[in-house]
């Protein structure tokens, strides 16, 4: 269950900022997931309601905005919308694909006060 | 509350632990995980769908990757690694591949190449790092409690209450998992898979991740082929289509069948 970890990581960021800002309390947190990065968004969920428990972020809302995950075929260089790295090229055929977007797993803003 | 020193920390803490010693360090700066019943709703709001007319709220541009700070210090061991010539490794499987196994046969083989200092990774317990100790090599063990991986910070830490010297070889064993440790770079030169194969041949298709991020995979077990379903090559192949460069090397930790490409590779790449 990595996704407590990167929970965790989420809130520390956040505080981190909030910090910066001289802000005692987070609000809002704005994620951004890729379907490639390897987390679980509800697991992702469930283990940020465990690592907001006691920090700044306490009570914050957070919305999570999943990217697509886009790859690239080795072959011919189609770039196409998969959730599988072993999905074949649906324009040659050919299995085997590079990750063109997709493995984010980023924090893009908060709101403080 | 630890049954070894009182200080209030649970089995969720973060320990580094010597075989034969009743010291240990906490990563207290580490937060605990702890579990409570999901009896609450989950706050789901889009941020832009309402206006913050309280003028105290303020939105704050961040844009950050979240494992940044995770990245940044595995860099700096990766650095330290490089300043002083030691070669790390991250050693990844799922439990029961043969890691320790592996690493016994591997430092008392080579013993008189190499000098080797070993991190073992487990939730709980010091059984791998007791393996270890027995073959001479110097071993630290970091019990992650809840944890389900290491992470650079512990890597860091080991590696200073190791005293790791110039020129030594770090064999960091990471907590039998094939999911979470992928994501969390510790700052080793090369990383290595290790499966068996008794657990099947479609490993790299359940977990892609781990095979796209490792420079070598291991087959371990290979005295068991007679015995069961596993196709070498299509293994391989699901492999190569993640990762291309991926590199393979067959062998079996209890025949010994294979071991000299092991360690032809291990010397070329320390």
């Amino acid at each position: 269950m990595h996704e407590l970890s990167i929970a965790m990581s989420i809130v520390e960021l956040a505080e981190e900022y909030a910090h910066r800002e001289g802000a005692n309390h987070v609000r809002e947190m704005e994620l951004e997931v890729g379907e490639l990065s390897g987390v679980v968004v509800e697991a992702l969920d469930f283990a940020m309601e465990e690592a907001v428990t006691g920090t700044l972020c306490e009570g914050a809302r957070w919305t999570i905005q999943i990217v697509p995950g886009e790859v690239q075929c080795r072959a011919c260089g189609h770039r196409f919308h998969s959730r599988d790295l072993f999905a074949p090229c649906p324009q040659c055929g050919k299995a085997g694909v590079e990750v063109a977007d997709g493995e984010q797993m980023r924090l893009r803003s908060i709101v403080v006060e | 509350m630890c049954d070894s020193c009182g200080c209030g920390s649970d089995a969720g803490e973060v320990l580094l632990r010597r075989p034969g010693s009743e010291e240990h360090v906490h990563l207290h700066d580490h937060a605990e995980a702890h579990v409570h019943p999901h009896d609450h709703e989950h706050r789901h709001h889009h941020l832009h769908d309402h206006a913050h007319d309280d003028v105290r709220m303020r939105e704050v541009v961040v844009e950050e990757n979240v494992l940044t700070k995770n990245d940044l210090l595995a860099e700096r061991n990766r650095g330290y690694f490089e300043a002083l010539d030691i070669s790390a490794f991250n050693l990844v499987s799922s439990p029961g591949a043969g890691k320790t196994s592996l690493l016994e046969r591997t430092v008392k083989d080579l013993g008189k190449e190499r000098r080797f200092f070993v991190i073992e990774g487990d939730q709980q317990t010091l059984h791998d790092a007791e393996r270890i100790d027995a073959t001479g090599v110097p071993v630290i063990q970091i019990n992650t409690g809840n944890g389900c991986h290491l992470d650079a910070r512990m890597v860091h830490s080991a590696v200073k209450e190791l005293q790791v010297p110039q020129g030594a070889v770090l064999m960091i064993e990471n907590v039998g998992n094939l999911v979470c440790p992928s994501l969390f770079d510790l700052g080793e030169k090369k990383r290595i898979v290790i499966m068996s194969v008794p657990e099947g041949d479609d490993k790299p298709v359940k977990y892609p991740t781990m095979f796209r991020s490792s420079h070598l995979c291991i087959i371990n077990k290979t005295d068991l082929l007679p015995y069961v379903d596993f196709d070498m090559e299509k293994m391989k192949e699901w492999a190569r289509q993640v990762n291309p460069q991926i590199e393979f090397i067959e062998l079996s930790v209890r025949t010994g069948d294979g071991l000299g490409n092991w360690y032809e590779w291990l010397l070329a790449n320390s």
